[in-house]
């Protein structure tokens, strides 16, 4: 296990610094979603519906779509040089680069999602007061899966033509469970719902989360050996 | 089998890597000792990078088994611990310096004492002042150096090394030409392409010239000018 | 290697026997629904397209099942045949979505009232639709023949393990959000008739798989053994 952590550790933090000398993927992934929740505002009737009833919706869609950009950027920075050579000539298992990078991902997504959730209070006048830490974990819930299938996708993408299409046209799918479950279990704790009316949409979103994060771990050694 | 000699740590036997349909590499043999140096030479097409990519074990051979220090080479992370490389790529990331790179790289290799190590490493190619600045503001042939760094920070037995003088001025070939030798001396095994075999001759044990995916030429260097005007001409066809 | 140019071509003329044979099955077991099985009292003649749509999805479930299966022993064997008769299910597989995807519609509309709706077997099959596009897509999109089949395994094995999934939150999401009786898709009991001629029209229709997806795996070996042949 700790074979598999250390290496692991070590590319996330590579990712991070690599990030923190450009910024470029952060800052434009934290803009197109603050563009985002921006025209969903006007692409809305404001007589007929009211920004809190659209509120659920808007969040996802806007985080998912700008961790759809940042998760792009995981495999492409490996690309240059051929540095992904590197991890695999280094005496480490693949799992831990797949580890590594859903470390990472996680992480970055993580801040574009803490830069979101201000300003979606912000523009749609939601009451976070009481609500925001469980909040917090359904975000947590629905990233820990769909993330780990779009590491192992975009790893596949960035060495197709089109990556920055591939990626979306196969990840896509795979975000309407994590999606429906979230925006599910956002809107009753808006709500102020007790637990028990959201703890079906949570199995599910755990549920997913162990399955296809297992299942990516252990399918990423076919994806990068040769 | 080849014929192994004493001291031989790195072994090709009968490799062949096919890419779909087409055939890449055929009944490759190879055998290099410590201290010797394989240099490998063929016309643009002919298998090289492939041969180092099968002997780095970044692909997998379709037929045939690559023997480090007598192990089979992807059977055990040993193999790859033995083994350096030097691509046309540099394998670094331009956004960090120098330092954080071969950081980054101790740490992939589990190495101890990395602060040290890595500031000898910087010593060896020479950049030892410019280790802070970020690798887009270094030349390409400083960069090339800092690559070698990498390859050679955890102390390989076997070194491999593709087009490796590609875009390096004559100061900076002759920079890695005093490396290898040293590496050589060292007691390591390497084998280096390139298109100009006069570059590295003088260091040279073995020539080895590819065509088409197959030995057109494997002999031992022992008076070795006729041989390097016999290469020449086979790499130009 | 991976076979000859000769057997290659006889398993696309086995299939061609086999889609033959399941054609003439298929215009018998229509025959069949509109001359010897009552009219459906509540649906009319429209319920008579129940006999293509069910079994279509039906081989459409199944094709996207086998692509799943088969590339699992893909990443596992690594036998190129493997990932070549992935691809012809997937294929086919694709043909039949098409074929399910337009006969519901024109079902549902006089029958339901709406040419959609977001049920869950639908949306399960819209995105089993979507799914198997995106594999062909990253098929088209990868040079090198290995990794484009070890691309497309994991995701027909992950398309695979997305099912459950889907059927599952859509339901969930359905069942919060009751629909009007009229777009509940219930299965009524059938009378004996009507199931006689489902259940031939699902063997026409499994039978229509075996024989397409053996023409298709024949003319994807033929097509690999032809470009080895030039190159060796």
């Amino acid at each position: 296990m700790a074979d598999l952590l250390r290496p692991s550790v070590a590319i996330a933090a590579k990712d991070f610094l690599i990030e923190w000398r450009s910024r470029t993927a952060l800052l434009s992934a934290t803009v197109f979603a603050a563009l985002v929740l921006v025209v969903f505002n006007f692409a809305r009737d404001p007589a007929s519906l009211s920004p809190v009833v659209l509120a659920p919706s808007v969040l996802w869609v806007t985080t998912t779509f700008a961790a759809m950009l940042t998760l792009n950027r995981a495999f492409m920075l490996e690309r240059e040089n051929e540095a992904g050579e590197a991890l695999r000539l280094a005496p480490i298992s693949p799992n831990a680069v797949f580890l590594g990078k859903y470390l990472a991902n996680l992480a970055f997504v993580g801040v574009v999602d803490l830069v979101v959730l201000p300003l979606f209070v912000l523009f749609f006048n939601v009451d976070f007061g009481g609500v925001l830490l469980g909040l917090i974990g359904v975000i947590v819930l629905a990233n820990l899966g769909f993330i780990a299938v779009g590491t192992l996708s975009s790893a596949m993408a960035v060495r197709t033509r089109f990556a920055e299409l591939m990626l979306p046209v196969l990840l896509l799918p795979f975000l309407i469970p994590p999606l429906i479950g979230a925006v599910q279990a956002t809107t009753r704790i808006l709500a102020h719902r007790p637990l028990s009316e959201l703890m079906g949409w949570l199995r599910l979103l755990g549920l997913y989360d162990i399955v296809f994060f297992t299942v990516c771990l252990l399918v990423f050694p076919s994806v990068s050996d040769e | 089998m080849p014929t192994t000699t004493l001291g031989v740590i790195l072994e090709g036997i009968a490799l062949e890597r096919r890419f779909g349909a087409s055939r890449v590499l055929t009944q490759v043999d190879l055998a290099v000792g410590r201290g010797e140096l394989l240099v490998l030479v063929g016309p643009n097409g002919a298998g090289k990078t492939t041969l180092l990519r099968l002997l780095a074990g970044l692909t997998r051979p379709s037929k045939g088994e690559v023997r480090v220090l007598g192990h089979a080479l992807r059977s055990t992370p040993a193999g790859k611990r033995a083994i350096g490389v030097v691509s046309h790529q540099t394998l670094l990331y331009d956004d960090l310096t120098a330092t954080e790179n071969l950081r980054f790289t101790a740490k992939l290799y589990g190495l101890p004492s990395a602060t040290d190590r890595v500031n000898a490493a910087l010593d060896q190619v020479g950049l030892r002042t410019r280790g802070e600045e970020p690798l887009r503001r270094l030349s390409r042939g400083m960069v090339q150096r800092v690559a070698i760094a990498r390859a050679l920070l955890h102390d390989p037995s076997v070194i491999l090394m593709d087009e490796p003088f590609v875009g390096l001025d004559r100061a900076s070939v002759n920079q890695v030409c005093a490396i290898l030798r040293r590496l050589l001396d060292g007691g390591a095994a390497v084998v280096a392409s390139t298109h100009d075999p006069a570059l590295v001759w003088s260091l040279g044990t073995i020539a080895g010239v590819l065509v088409q995916g197959r030995w057109a030429l494997y002999q031992r260097l022992i008076n070795g000018d006729g041989l390097l005007a016999r290469c020449e001409e086979l790499v130009r066809g | 290697m991976i076979g000859s140019l000769a057997g290659s071509h006889r398993v696309i003329r086995n299939g061609m026997v086999i889609t033959g044979i399941a054609l003439a099955a298929m215009v018998g077991v229509y025959c069949l629904a509109l001359l010897a099985t009552p009219v459906e009292a509540h649906q009319g003649l429209a319920q008579k397209i129940v006999y293509i749509h069910a079994p279509a999805a039906w081989s459409a479930l199944l094709s996207f099942s086998i692509v799943g299966i088969v590339s699992g022993l893909y990443l596992w064997l690594r036998d190129p045949r493997l990932d070549l008769f992935a691809e012809a299910s997937a294929d086919v597989g694709l043909v039949f979505s098409v074929g399910m995807l337009t006969t519901g519609p024109i079902w549902a509309k006089p029958i339901w009232g709406t040419w959609w709706t977001w049920d869950a077997r639908l949306t399960l099959t819209l995105f089993l639709f979507f799914i198997f596009l995106g594999y062909r897509a990253l098929r088209g999109a990868v040079q090198d023949r290995a990794e484009r089949a070890r691309f497309a395994a994991v995701i027909g094995i992950l398309g695979m393990i997305l099912v459950p999934f889907i059927h599952l939150s859509v339901y969930l999401f359905r069942t919060i959000h009751p629909q009007p009786i009229l777009l509940k898709p219930s299965a009524p009991s059938l009378p004996p008739e009507m199931l006689r001629t489902l259940l031939a029209s699902f063997g026409g229709f499994t039978l229509l798989y075996v024989g397409l997806v053996s023409v298709r795996y024949g003319l994807g070996l033929a097509n690999e053994i032809r470009e080895g042949g030039d190159a060796d």
